[in-house]
């Protein structure tokens, strides 16, 4: 074993800019066994866990769900279902709070729980997934409601099927859980080191990658022992278990993949772009539980802990179990807790409530109390001491983003590259001027895209405008047309009519012909439906715009431009048609 | 359970500017207690003045501004501006010289610009130029190091020839003070002496001025604990140094006898004072890095220049301030390739 791990570590590794060491405070969670979260009487399911369209809801008030049951469909490309993580009786289909960085309560499908744990059964265990067909596996992934659980909760089968214009060669493991406190993927892979494999194995086949680089933070042996270990005995030859430092935010995707090849992601871009694709190892395994045991995703390891329990631990938990349920597990409050925060320190969002259900995307619930998460002082002047241009992994200059920003100065901002920000809070943190920068470039980001919204909008609205007046226009042109041809039909002799009529097919055919005119109406809708379900496939792409360069949104903009002024002609036909 | 929700990070901030301050006021100390040893107590009588008038200037414009005082007041920046002035300002200076100049540099130079983060100019060095030109014989009016002064004043003494202008019985202006290193080296070359004849006075320790080259030896020990402690970057001062040394080195190896070697340079004057503690203001210098490799070694080059071919003795203060205007510039130009961009930071 000894000889295998100096063998791998003589991969060459690479630094992002910046970064922080951060007190870990992993020890205190760290702890084995894993135990099981004890079944809640209520699950609380959320039905949009994962980035794209909400799920549809499949049951109503009254129905019985067994475990395992999709409880909704999921609604568009960019989406995922949701399934019934114990069997029960949905008591409710309702908006109702849960865990987001907005606070805004969302559609959850509530389950009064049997305590029977009773399977559905609905999907088949794929005993052949080494050879099963790529399009069903993706389907399998698909229909298991599984999503990338390192925090973003992307549809991982979209991110499995990259597309041809971008080779993979790279499959990254994203191991790294580079944030303080968090524990819960470093058990996972101390526990689940063969699974994960399988699921890695899955992950290659479907990205079609060569070799496979796993990024771990040194500072979990353990889970680089287990994986090595785990490697060596499969014997396969394509996978590197890498021990990388550790610096926070080297789990960052962009920075791990830095880290590991040397190879930056381009602004604005996604790594298939450069060949690589990123996953995390909790997706590894929860793909691996979908194909090989057919296990919808229905729990995870959430990590509970921080000075405001009495017991921080690791808990294998069924997603929508209230938070609430989780504390009590772990010990309950201490006096001293003062914040409940979901994810780590640095990345986390505070919940002003604990009755809110874990989702697919819940890793850690830190119940922090002053000294950890102070409620933050009066922020004094910059004093442009560059602390936070030192610190940034992105490469960027927080403190002069910061003053445009503050100026709402959103074209200075986005020129100093807001967009590639990506708020690990770096700078906030070692900010002497205890500034919440991070907090200004959500606030400039937010804005820049509400503002390129109002000008899409306004844009559209003028190209409307001005096709609603060349219609009228030529409305008016014809209606004179027409009057001077009847003028003069009426001088000439009856005779001609017909021919007259003929010369004049347009005006007159729509006068007298009804079905041409009813099918042009057909072709319009057909047409304005067509645009319309594109449009909302493309729905989601507004929500990736954080990483579009300023080429790609050009391109975007020139795009719609002209699919507004095609818009405006359909409509403009269909009026007419009608 | 309700918990009050705030955004992301959430961890303990590490850092904070009154520390900072703190650290560089810490950092100063040994150089000052130097200048002390060497120059009498007439520094020590300097800082103090300086201090209270700094601190009760800046009460005075947040006050006038509708500010909280206190959070200003503890940042300890109006202080630390003190100090540095005050350690640049002749032993016996005029009291109301070392009020003036503060006052200046606090509410002038700081205040009116919207107090700390927001002055483009450094504040000590803006005081320092305005009373060198302004007052240039009480500003250049220096006392000779401990080891060669043969008229060493009491306390008492000097806090009487500082507020009350009367020296002691029996001594005279000319008797108690003496050029700096600096002065009388660049007035002798000017008169065409030969550099070996220059340094073969008392005045001359290893490196510059005897008693002066201590202090710098301390002013560089506090400078190196700064950038162990990370309250600075090594960029400015390796730059401003570099250059500094490189191009005096120059010009000494083109003609031996009328330009001094290039460690004078370093241990005469206010180069070491300067490169740790004034040029790597965060407030008035560069901030990136590239952009403070440039500023340095461009203070570097204009102090070799005007302490060569200019009127006045010592550059640090006039290379300082005329870096702070081409500072954005330079910021500008120098911005980093941001993570996964091509070229530099405009693109």
């Amino acid at each position: 074993m000894q000889h295998s791990v100096q063998k791998q570590q003589k991969h060459t590794l690479y630094r992002f800019n910046g970064g922080l060491h951060l007190p870990e405070n992993k020890s205190q969670s760290l702890k084995l066994p894993l135990e099981k979260a004890v079944l809640p009487k209520r699950l609380i399911v959320p039905l949009q866990q994962h980035i794209g369209e909400g799920a549809e809801p499949l049951v109503k008030v009254g129905d019985q769900v067994l475990k395992g049951d999709m409880l909704a469909k999921p609604h568009g490309y960019v989406s995922a279902p949701v399934h019934a993580p114990s069997s029960g009786t949905v008591v409710a289909v309702d908006i109702l709070p849960i865990a987001h960085p907005s606070g805004l309560p969302a559609p959850c499908v509530v389950i009064e729980t049997d305590g029977q744990e009773r399977w559905g059964n609905q999907l088949e265990p794929m005993a052949d997934y080494q050879h099963a067909d790529l399009s069903l596996l993706r389907e399998r992934i698909r229909n298991a409601g599984v999503v990338g659980l390192g925090g973003a909760a992307f549809p991982s089968s979209v991110k499995l099927t990259p597309g041809l214009e971008n080779p993979i060669d790279t499959l990254i493991i994203n191991g790294a859980e580079c944030e303080p406190y968090i524990t819960c993927d470093d058990l996972l892979m101390q526990t689940q080191a063969e699974k994960i494999l399988i699921g890695v194995g899955i992950i290659r086949r479907l990205v079609g990658a060569g070799r496979c680089l796993f990024g771990i933070e040194d500072n979990k042996p353990e889970a680089i022992r287990r994986l090595r270990q785990a490697v060596a005995e499969a014997g396969l030859e394509w996978a590197s278990i890498i021990a990388i430092p550790t610096l926070y935010p080297s789990g960052g995707e962009k920075q791990l993949i830095k880290v590991l090849t040397g190879r930056e992601v381009p602004s604005g871009s996604i790594p298939a772009k450069i060949g690589m694709i990123c996953h995390n190892v909790s997706t590894a395994f929860a793909i691996a539980e979908a194909v090989v045991e057919g296990r919808p995703l229905i729990s995870r390891y959430v990590t509970v802990t921080g000075n405001g329990v009495r017991q921080p631990k690791n808990l294998e938990v069924l997603i929508g179990t209230p938070v609430a349920e989780l504390i009590a597990q772990a010990g309950g409050y201490t006096g001293q807790v003062a914040k409940l925060i979901v994810g780590g320190p640095m990345m986390g969002f505070t919940l002003n409530s604990d009755e809110v259900p874990v989702t697919k995307a819940t890793n850690c619930l830190l119940a922090a109390d002053s000294n950890e998460a102070p409620d933050p002082g009066v922020a004094i002047a910059c004093i442009r001491c560059g602390r936070c241009a030192s610190a940034c992994p992105a490469n960027l200059l927080p403190q002069q983003m910061y003053w445009y920003a503050r100026a709402k100065d959103l074209e200075k901002v986005q020129e100093y590259n807001l967009f590639d920000c990506i708020e690990c809070g770096c700078c906030s943190h070692v900010c002497p001027s205890h500034i919440p920068l991070v907090q200004y470039f959500r606030f400039a980001k937010t804005e820049s895209w509400a503002q390129e919204k109002e000008q899409r909008a306004a844009e559209r609205a003028r190209q409307r405008h001005e096709a609603q007046l060349a219609r009228k226009e030529r409305l008016e042109a014809e209606r004179k047309a027409k009057l001077r041809q009847k003028k003069e039909a009426l001088k000439k002799p009856a005779v001609q009519k017909p021919d007259a009529a003929k010369l004049d097919a347009g005006t007159v055919d729509a006068a007298d012909a009804g079905d041409p005119k009813k099918a042009a109406i057909a072709a319009a809708l057909q047409r304005a439906a067509e645009k319309k379900a594109r449009l909302a496939e493309q729905g989601v792409e507004p929500k990736n715009q954080a990483d579009l360069s300023e080429p790609q949104k050009q391109a975007i903009e020139r795009v719609d431009k002209r699919r507004a002024n095609s818009d405006a002609n359909s409509v403009t036909s269909e009026k007419q048609g009608g | 359970m309700r918990f009050s929700t705030i955004t992301s990070p959430h961890s303990a901030r590490p850092n904070s500017v009154s520390r900072t301050m703190l650290l560089v006021i810490l950092a100063l100390l040994p150089g000052a207690a130097a200048m002390i040893w060497y120059f009498g107590w007439g520094v020590l009588i300097n800082m103090i003045l300086a201090s209270v008038t700094a601190v009760a200037c800046e009460a005075l414009a947040v006050r006038l501004r509708n500010r909280p005082v206190l959070p200003v007041i503890s940042d300890f920046s109006a202080v630390l501006t003190a100090l540095l002035l005050a350690v640049a300002l002749p032993p016996l200076l005029p009291w109301w010289l070392t009020v003036i100049g503060v006052a200046f540099a606090i509410l002038m130079v700081k205040q009116i610009y919207g107090g700390l983060g927001y002055n483009p100019f450094n504040p000590a060095m803006a005081a320092y130029v305005l009373l060198l030109v302004s007052y240039p014989v009480q500003m250049t009016t220096w006392l000779p190091p401990e080891m060669l002064n043969e008229h060493p004043l009491t306390l008492l003494q000097s806090a009487s020839v500082i507020f009350t202008g009367a020296l002691p019985a029996g001594l005279s202006w000319d008797a108690l003070t003496m050029a700096t290193p600096l002065d009388a080296m660049f007035t002798q070359l000017d008169q065409s002496r030969m550099l070996s004849e220059i340094l073969a006075q008392p005045l001359w320790g290893d490196f510059g001025g005897r008693g002066w080259e201590w202090v710098g030896n301390w002013y560089l020990l506090g400078g190196l604990f700064l950038l162990y402690k990370r309250v600075i970057s090594w960029h400015i001062p390796v730059s401003m140094l570099g250059s500094l040394l490189v191009i005096a080195m120059l010009f000494h190896f083109l003609d031996q006898e009328a330009y001094p070697f290039g460690m004078f340079h370093i241990f005469t004057g206010g180069t070491l004072l300067g490169a740790f503690f004034i040029a790597t203001d965060p407030v008035s210098a560069c901030t990136t890095r590239k952009g403070q490799l440039v500023y340095g070694a461009c203070i570097g080059l204009l102090v070799f220049i005007i302490r060569t071919w200019g009127g006045y003795p010592d550059a640090v203060a006039f290379a300082v301030l005329l870096m702070n205007m081409a500072a954005p510039t330079i910021d500008y130009y120098t911005q980093p390739r941001a993570f996964g961009h091509q070229g530099a930071g405009r693109d």
